[in-house]
């Protein structure tokens, strides 16, 4: 990781009443890299990412945003030029598909032409013909498949998930999150993740941030927190995919010695 | 009853003017209750105030809001001028306004409220400014729910736009209370038909709106606008064509005698060549200042009522002393002519019914002062309000067992079916002789005299015309003349008559 910060988090805080959120986090952001950001409900990890397109503002401390400090930026502009997904898709009901996708550089002043709107739907691997449809009419993956979409219209260079795959069944799941993983690498993206699966984590991401309590309690490699490494709480959550690893494995084991 | 297909066709102005008043009173509520709406569903504070104004005007009858603007705007004459109208359009157009907010507000807060929060978390994340993300994702989300709000508003504003016609504008009201104080219950249908007709179709209309909105259906979001526009555009049209000069406004309270007495006064001044307008059925509070402010020209009142209500006099001078008085006050204090009696008295007294009178013993109001605790004593919906009643009351120390309130016309049938023993009677009214009643006598003189006056607005008080035209009006009309008169109006037979009808005949006994 040579490459220069992206995004750049200083002590940041956030309190909500007598709640601390999120209890001073530091840390850099390579450009090119895939964060993910792992921690149970309530760990603040939402909160922190909501900082970054100043959805949330920090009680104290900053977010450089390509060494801009994001407070100090037009936030509807500052939006536009980061993609954002989240567990509630959030599609404009009244929209159709495409207007659906095209309304990031609709409100820039930008309007999409049908080839750029039936280029991005394939990226998520959907048909032209989607962009007439209503969202009411797509299936729950196919609603989150237009999400990306829609995240990745304006071309942005950072693109931020918030659980984005949390409603999703596991094969639908695994995988828009191989499409993404795909997407950040062919589009050179530098991809933020919320999620509460180790799992998913651990497989997408090249580096893995763990949130407790509001702090960062980790930040290391998915092969180095395989390995043992990032403490007790990352540890913990480790436990659970590779315990269902190695149970799914002894089951398998089971299986071939009764034949 | 078929008459009411015959009535029907002749209510063209009056919907026009039902039409141009509630679209007026709706599309205001909407521009008050839209932004303040917005307002509202970013702050809980303004939400709970204006949501707790709004229906703090809805627990207000429709009938004293629209009564109360009247002081109102004439104690605002003081920052705005006489030329403010205290009548009419403007008192209504805010009552009806008010009216019409709650629903409308209610909405809109109610719809922001329900937006789903994951589509507006998403309109902030795509980098929506807050004008861009109201206009592109609140208001056409919430569109049908506000739709639904401003059709409840119409349907409310339509209906209570009827009793405009108590302050003087002219709405689908005026046959509904024309019928009512005549008994002419053609005329009342007619009114209520066409009023919830009016209702009925803008609630039709609207609908469509709503559901093109719901459905994103532009073909019928746009036809139903298309036609709602074009029903306001002839409403407004149909008014303009007729308003093309001054009329003389002649006013009417709400009593068979002010009808025909406002058709007799019309009749002459139509035939001297003047246009003149008829405002029926308005409160009597409201009357003399209308008369005083000329947005009414010319009026029936009785020497009676002006010098308890306006004079403040409780003393009894006599007749003739009480007359000149008058007179002279009104010239003075309002610049109103009282052109002169028109011969006839129409006070209050006290009528029973006469078996029951004989039963009782009764004849005077001293006799009735015994008996009074047994009785119960009916009058009109502002008789125990007024100086008369309570000086009557305390002059004999009269206690009755229970007082209710009737519209005029129905006292006489309390006393026929015996919920009312004792009524508030008219010394004018046809219906003394034909029920056979008996009037008390009032041994202490203490109910004033009611002759009937012409009442002059200061704006024709020096019009020779409208003078030479009534002037023969004066101490022409005996009180037999006026009784008969008002029996026809009143009578549920077939020899009913329209108060126009009763007006020529009237003209015709009288000699004019």
């Amino acid at each position: 990781m040579t490459a220069a910060p992206i995004l750049q988090f200083d002590r940041v805080i956030c309190r909500f009443g007598a709640i601390t959120a999120v209890g001073g986090v530091t840390c850099d952001i390579a450009a090119g890299s895939f964060v993910a950001l792992v921690g149970a409900s309530g760990s603040g990890k939402s909160t922190l990412l909501k900082t970054v397109n100043t959805l949330v503002a920090p009680s104290e401390g900053r977010v450089l945003f390509g060494g801009e400090d994001v407070s100090a930026l037009n936030p509807a502009r500052l939006r536009r030029r980061v993609g954002y997904v989240f567990q509630g898709v959030g599609l404009f009901p009244h929209f159709p598909v495409g207007e659906n996708i095209a309304i990031g550089p609709r409100l820039a002043g930008e309007k999409l032409p049908p080839e750029r709107i039936a280029q991005l739907l394939a990226l998520v691997e959907l048909e032209p013909a989607m962009a007439s449809r209503m969202p009411d009419e797509l299936s729950g993956g196919q609603r989150q498949r237009v999400g990306v979409a829609r995240a990745l219209a304006g071309g942005p260079e950072l693109l931020l998930m918030d659980e984005p795959f949390g409603a999703l069944d596991p094969v639908t799941r695994d995988a828009l999150g191989a499409k993404v993983r795909e997407l950040h690498e062919r589009l050179d993206l530098t991809t933020v993740m919320v999620t509460h699966d180790m799992a998913e984590a651990l497989l997408l991401a090249d580096r893995v941030l763990v949130m407790d309590g509001g702090r960062l309690v980790a930040d290391e490699t998915p092969r180095a927190l395989l390995a043992g490494a990032g403490g007790a709480i990352a540890q913990g959550l480790v436990a659970v995919p590779r315990e269902q690893a190695e149970r799914l494995a002894a089951l398998e084991g089971l299986g071939g010695s009764r034949t | 009853m078929g008459d009411i297909w015959d009535i029907l066709p002749g209510l063209g102005d009056k919907l026009a003017a039902h039409v141009v008043l509630s679209a007026s009173a709706i599309g205001l509520a909407m521009l008050i209750a839209l932004p303040m709406a917005v307002w509202a569903s970013r702050s809980p504070v303004v939400a709970r105030i204006t949501l707790g104004l709004a229906s703090l005007v809805q627990t207000i009858p429709a009938l004293a809001l629209l009564a109360l603007f009247f002081p109102l705007l004439l104690s605002l004459r003081a920052v705005f001028g006489e030329g403010l109208p205290t009548l009419g359009f403007l008192p209504a157009l805010m009552a009806l306004t008010l009216y019409a907010l709650l629903p409308i507000l209610r909405n809109a807060v109610t719809a922001q409220a329900n937006l789903d929060p994951g589509v507006l978390e998403a309109a902030d994340g795509v980098g929506m400014t807050k004008w861009q993300k109201l206009t592109l994702v609140e208001a056409p989300l919430s569109a049908p729910f506000i739709m639904a709000g401003i059709r409840t508003a119409s349907v409310w504003t339509i209906g209570a736009a009827t009793l405009a016609t108590t302050i003087g504008q002219p709405s689908l009201g005026d046959p509904i209370f024309a019928g009512l104080q005549t008994q002419n219950w053609a005329l009342v249908l007619a009114g209520c038909l066409a009023s919830a007709g009016l209702a009925l179709a803008a609630d039709n209309l609207l609908w469509v709106i709503e559901v093109g909105l719901a459905k994103r259906s532009r073909w019928m979001t746009f036809g139903g606008a298309a036609v709602v526009v074009m029903g306001i555009l002839a409403a407004l049209w149909a008014q303009g064509a007729g308003n093309d000069e001054r009329r003389i406004v002649i006013a009417s309270k709400q009593f068979s005698e002010q009808y025909i007495l406002a058709q007799l006064i019309g009749a002459r001044l139509e035939a001297a060549g003047y246009a003149v307008e008829y405002r029926d059925g308005l409160g009597s509070a409201v009357v003399h200042s209308a008369v005083a402010s000329s947005a009414i020209d010319i009026s029936v009142d009785y020497t009676g009522t002006i010098w308890t209500n306006y004079l403040k006099r409780a003393d009894n001078p006599g007749r003739e002393a009480m007359y000149e008085t008058i007179r002279e006050w009104e010239w003075q204090t309002n610049g109103v002519k009282v052109l002169g009696r028109l011969g006839f008295e129409n006070a209050y007294a006290f009528a029973m019914r006469s078996d029951r009178a004989a039963e009782l013993g009764v004849a005077s109001l001293s006799d009735l002062v015994a008996v009074a605790p047994r009785l119960t004593v009916g009058g009109d919906p502002e008789f125990f309000e007024r100086p008369e009643w309570i000086a009557v009351r305390d002059a004999y120390g009269l206690r009755f067992a229970g007082t209710r309130n009737f519209a005029p016309t129905f006292m006489y049938n309390a006393l026929k079916s015996g919920e009312a023993d004792v009524i508030s009677a008219y010394t004018s009214d046809g219906r003394i002789a034909a029920d056979k009643l008996v009037v008390l006598a009032d041994p202490k003189g203490a109910l004033p005299s009611y002759d009937a006056m012409l009442m002059l607005s200061p704006r024709i008080a020096g019009d020779e015309g409208v003078i030479a035209a009534l002037e023969p009006l004066v101490g022409a009309i005996s009180v037999e003349a006026m009784r008969e008169a008002n029996l026809a109006v009143d009578r549920e037979d077939t020899a009913k008559m329209t108060p126009k009808a009763a007006a020529a005949q009237l003209a015709a006994k009288a000699g004019l």
